[in-house]
């Protein structure tokens, strides 16, 4: 601190030392602190705040276990009657849709990686790069609305299938996959680059001699992925996956535009407990849950991979 | 060596990923031109001009007024020059700050720096809200400054951190030797080697701050910006102007980047010719 | 306008390490002052200490009989020239050297003015508009010296500004910061560990190792009259011989007793060597009786120019080495020849080890 005196003196240190101070305690820790404190609190009318009914309890992240309901489910053909409460459930399906969002990702962009880094002629890799930079600049919202108009009920996708003669009749793209099907493809489609750059930027740095020393002792291509490729990309996919993952958790414009009208993301249970039900304190609990969940599955993911949280960080 | 089969698999395989995130847009694209009432580019009624021109016509997005809170255009534009104007000198300050630590004490307020980042954009919108809530500050655009502030700092201190590195701080030495006071030597040498970065970072602020959609809706209360309003039109009928809006923002961005690598180009020539 | 500059009793530590041990120094106003020594030695703390980018844990610093303690860099009236010049990249030619005058807001056409001004004075007109990476280093160079004359530093401190030049270049800029220095008629404080520098330029050297100043005169003395072991041996070759005292002006060795003259502070029980320049021997095939002599047989003979060294061992296989003029009417011995060393007390030096140098065997 003294030789940051010395070198910007007193002004310019105090001022920096603010400017990051405000930061981080005005916007971020402070808020955080007070909202992990808050989820513990009931949700009282505002006369009551403060008195004897404002202890603190679990009773806000319990919740998520209440009104059980009876959810019918179609599995190939199978129908199961679940008695489970609601919030639990979307929270669950939340996590497992995610997952998958996150795998289909993955395989789809796992070929292009290792073809952007190995296989392409350089000169063409920044041209192609370019190309494929623009869906980023085209912001979220665009590319969502992009797969909204596809998969409209009577959309371009529907009435293209129709002209082929395929079918009749308007195809509900969105109810498939107990009415998450529009939000995993857009999903896949919205995060896709996330994924992509973190595993091609593992595969860059893999020296091809190893891929080649492998096939000279007679490994077939599957193992050699298996074993040479994959455990040298272990760092970029795992930040790839947890990126994805933790986009996909958070989503709130995807499903709110691709849900069918009975399935349900857990961000919009959070924002109508906080704004249809006004519990505030009942959001943030949830919200924490939220972030429980994605600290679990970042933890996962490093034990799978077997990397360390540096790695990840990029 | 690979077979030239799969060789030839990859070059179809990315010729089809590319397909697979450019068509989407090009459907947009399509139906923007389309005068069907629905907005696709199937079935093709006929080209039109309406959707650019409703756009156009449309009073909430084209409207600068700073006191109608359903101003779409004018809030999105004065909430992202305030997060860049608070981003920018935060994340600056972060950087200079952060530069001159070591140890233990850099790498916790580095993290703590990052957090944000990695942070849920709808957990930073509830934090804020609550938090601001109890000093009575109510919902609105104001809060939504604040929370995607919290996040854009990281990627400007992020920014200028690298661009820190590259700086000899002889230079700053040499300043004060000449007589400057830190005043002077930080806005005469230092910035202007940061220039580069901190203009970067504040185009990127800009337009993180435009396109973001789950901090500004948890924070914004009943205020409106572009994005969400129309993020949250969606089900009730979506808008077909968005695919007008859709086709200017891609035509804007590739034109941008083609004269952006034209100038590039023709800047490194100059400095070849002058060197 | 110049100043003296003076050190008491200065020391800086760093921690545990101490750079700089209790140093006290005064160089008078106008003087070309080096700083010699090895790297480590503590120079470079100290031209950091007189430019006020670090404070002295011990003693004080003084400017113009003035003590500058607490007084930052910005406000002494030094100019430094760092080793690696420190030019800014961003500014023309003319706005670096018109930096110093920028900050204390002189107008730009004043500055200007000036600038092109200096540039007379350091033989570099016509770049004025360039930028720094566009220039050589020798311009570089005196692109530094101007921008720090712009200021009419009342002291100059210059950080090893040579080391980065080829040979030629070196010797030129030599000669070229001398008449500046006269010129200018302002103190020069220069550090360097290059001793044919700091002779050539000095008014008067200060050679240092370890933290600590082994001596302080002119460069004359420096080389002809060292006054320990150290400084002997940093500053020229020599021969040097191992043994001991036995009378006030006899030094006894493996291969005779010498004639010698002692240093300072030489007595009888102190460590003490003996040292002879190469320059200050002649090669003799039958020596006078009584004078000093050593017999040894010639190993190689370089030519160096204007000037020959012998190199020989004598009969305990210690390296012994001549340096003789080239004369074509005295050619040196051939190698394999046998020979005698012969040299006059006056140049037979009896030096105490300094402790700040590294005996390890070595003779």
């Amino acid at each position: 601190m003294s030789a940051m005196l010395r070198r910007y003196g007193g002004f310019i240190t105090g001022l920096s030392i603010g400017l990051t101070a405000f930061w981080l305690l005005a916007l971020v820790l402070l808020p955080y602190f007070n909202l992990f404190e808050a989820s513990f609190r009931p949700y009282l009318p505002f006369i009551d705040i403060g008195g004897p009914q404002d202890t603190y309890s679990l009773n806000n992240y319990l919740s998520i276990f209440s009104h059980p309901t009876d959810v019918k489910l179609n599995f190939f053909g199978f129908t199961f009657l679940l008695n489970i409460s609601i919030h639990l459930w979307v929270f669950i399906l939340t996590i497992v849709f995610s997952c998958i969002t996150t795998f289909i990702a993955l395989a789809l962009c796992y070929p292009l990686a290792f073809y952007l880094a190995k296989v392409l002629n350089p000169g063409r890799l920044a041209t192609f790069m370019m190309i494929l930079i623009i869906p980023m600049w085209v912001s979220e919202l665009l590319r969502t609305f992009a797969w909204f108009i596809l998969l409209a009920f009577n959309g371009p996708l529907t009435i293209l299938l129709q002209d082929m003669g395929l079918i009749t009749g308007g195809v509900r793209w969105t109810w498939a996959l107990w009415g998450y099907s529009g939000v995993v493809a857009t999903m896949v489609y919205v995060y896709i680059l996330f994924m992509l750059f973190p595993v091609y930027n593992a595969m860059t740095s893999l020296d091809m001699n190893q891929i080649e020393a492998a096939k000279d002792l007679g490994a077939s291509r599957f193992r050699t992925h298996w074993r040479v490729v994959i455990p040298h990309c272990k760092p970029g996919i795992a930040s790839g996956c947890v990126t994805v993952f933790m986009l996909c958790v958070g989503s709130l414009l995807v499903p709110g535009l691709l849900n069918s009208p009975s399935s349900q993301w857990f961000t919009e249970v959070i924002y109508a407990r906080m704004f249809d039900e006004n519990d505030w304190n009942g959001g943030a609990a949830y919200a924490f849950l939220m972030l429980i969940a994605c600290t679990v599955f970042v933890t996962l993911a490093m034990r799978l991979f077997k990397v360390g949280l540096a790695d990840i960080a990029k | 060596m690979k077979s030239k089969l799969s060789h030839k698999f990859l070059h179809a395989y990315g010729i089809l990923f590319l397909v697979y995130l450019i068509l989407p847009l090009l459907v947009m694209g399509g139906a923007a031109f389309n005068s069907s009432k629905f907005p696709s580019p199937l079935p093709w009624t006929g080209f039109t001009w309406r959707w650019f021109q409703e756009l156009v016509a449309d009073g909430n997005i084209w409207c600068f007024s700073f006191t109608d809170m359903k101003c779409g255009t004018s809030n999105t534009v004065w909430v992202a020059l305030t997060v860049v104007a608070l981003s920018v000198p935060i994340g600056t300050g972060a950087a200079i700050l952060l530069n001159n630590l070591k140890g233990r004490f850099r790498m916790v307020l580095y993290a703590v720096m990052i957090a944000p980042v990695l942070t849920p954009g709808v957990v930073i919108g509830v934090s804020t809200l609550v938090f601001w809530f109890k000093f009575g500050v109510p919902a609105g655009l104001h809060l939504s400054i604040l929370g995607q502030a919290s996040f854009i700092s990281a990627y400007v201190m992020l920014m200028v951190l690298a661009r820190l590195q590259s700086f000899d701080s002889g230079l700053e030495e040499a300043a004060l030797d000449l007589g400057a006071s830190h005043w002077q030597s930080l806005r005469r040498i230092l910035l202007p080697h940061l220039y580069p970065a901190l203009a970067t970072s504040a185009v990127l602020a800009f337009f993180q701050s435009v396109e973001n959609y789950n901090t500004t809706q948890f924070t914004r209360g009943q205020q409106m910006t572009l994005t969400v309003y129309y993020g949250s039109r969606g089900r009730s009928g979506v808008l077909p102007t968005i695919n007008a809006l859709a086709v200017i923002l891609i035509a804007v961005t590739v034109v941008a980047t083609i004269g952006f690598e034209i100038w590039r180009r023709r800047s490194e020539a100059q400095k070849r010719l002058a060197a | 306008m110049t100043a003296s500059v003076e050190l008491r009793g200065v020391s800086m530590d760093f921690d545990k390490y101490r750079a700089v041990d209790n140093v006290s120094v005064k160089i008078n106003p106008g003087e070309f002052f080096s700083f010699l020594g090895p790297s480590g030695c503590g120079k470079t703390t100290i031209l950091r200490m007189v430019s006020g980018f670090i404070e002295p844990t011990g003693g004080q610093v003084l400017i113009g009989e003035e003590d500058m303690h607490g007084i930052g860099p910005n406000k002494r009236p030094t100019a430094m020239i760092f080793q690696n010049l420190a030019l800014f990249p961003l500014m023309r030619v003319w706005e670096n050297i018109s930096f110093g005058l920028e900050v204390r807001g002189v107008d730009k056409a004043t500055r200007r003015k000036k600038a092109e001004e200096l540039l007379e004075l350091v033989e570099l007109p016509g770049v004025a508009d360039r930028y720094p990476a566009q220039l050589s280093g020798g311009q570089r160079q005196r692109v530094a010296i101007a921008r720090a004359l712009a200021v009419e530093p009342k002291v100059m401190l210059l950080d090893e500004p040579l080391s980065a030049l080829d040979l030629k270049l070196r010797q030129h800029m030599r000669a070229e910061l001398r008449a500046i220095q006269k010129r200018t008629k302002v103190t020069f404080i220069y550090i360097t560990h290059d001793q044919g520098e700091a002779l050539a330029m000095s008014d008067r050297v200060a050679v240092m190792s370890r933290g600590q100043i082994q001596q302080v005169d002119v460069p004359q003395k420096i080389y002809n009259e060292p006054a320990n072991g150290f400084v002997a041996s940093f500053v020229g070759e020599n021969n040097i011989f191992t043994g001991e005292l036995s009378s006030a002006s006899t030094f006894k060795t493996d291969v005779g007793a010498f004639d010698v003259t002692t240093g300072q502070g030489v007595m009888r029980d102190n460590k003490s060597r003996l040292y002879v320049r190469p320059e200050h021997v002649s090669l003799v095939a039958k020596p006078k009786a009584g004078s000093n002599a050593v017999p040894a047989t010639v190993e190689d003979v370089s030519f160096e120019g204007n000037f020959a060294v012998v190199h020989m061992r004598d009969k305990t296989g210690r390296k012994l080495a001549a340096e003789l003029k080239n004369d074509s009417a005295a050619p040196p011995p051939i190698v394999g020849a046998t020979t005698n060393v012969v040299f006059a007390k006056e140049n037979a030096r009896v030096l105490l080890d300094s402790d700040a140098v590294a005996y390890d065997g070595e003779e």
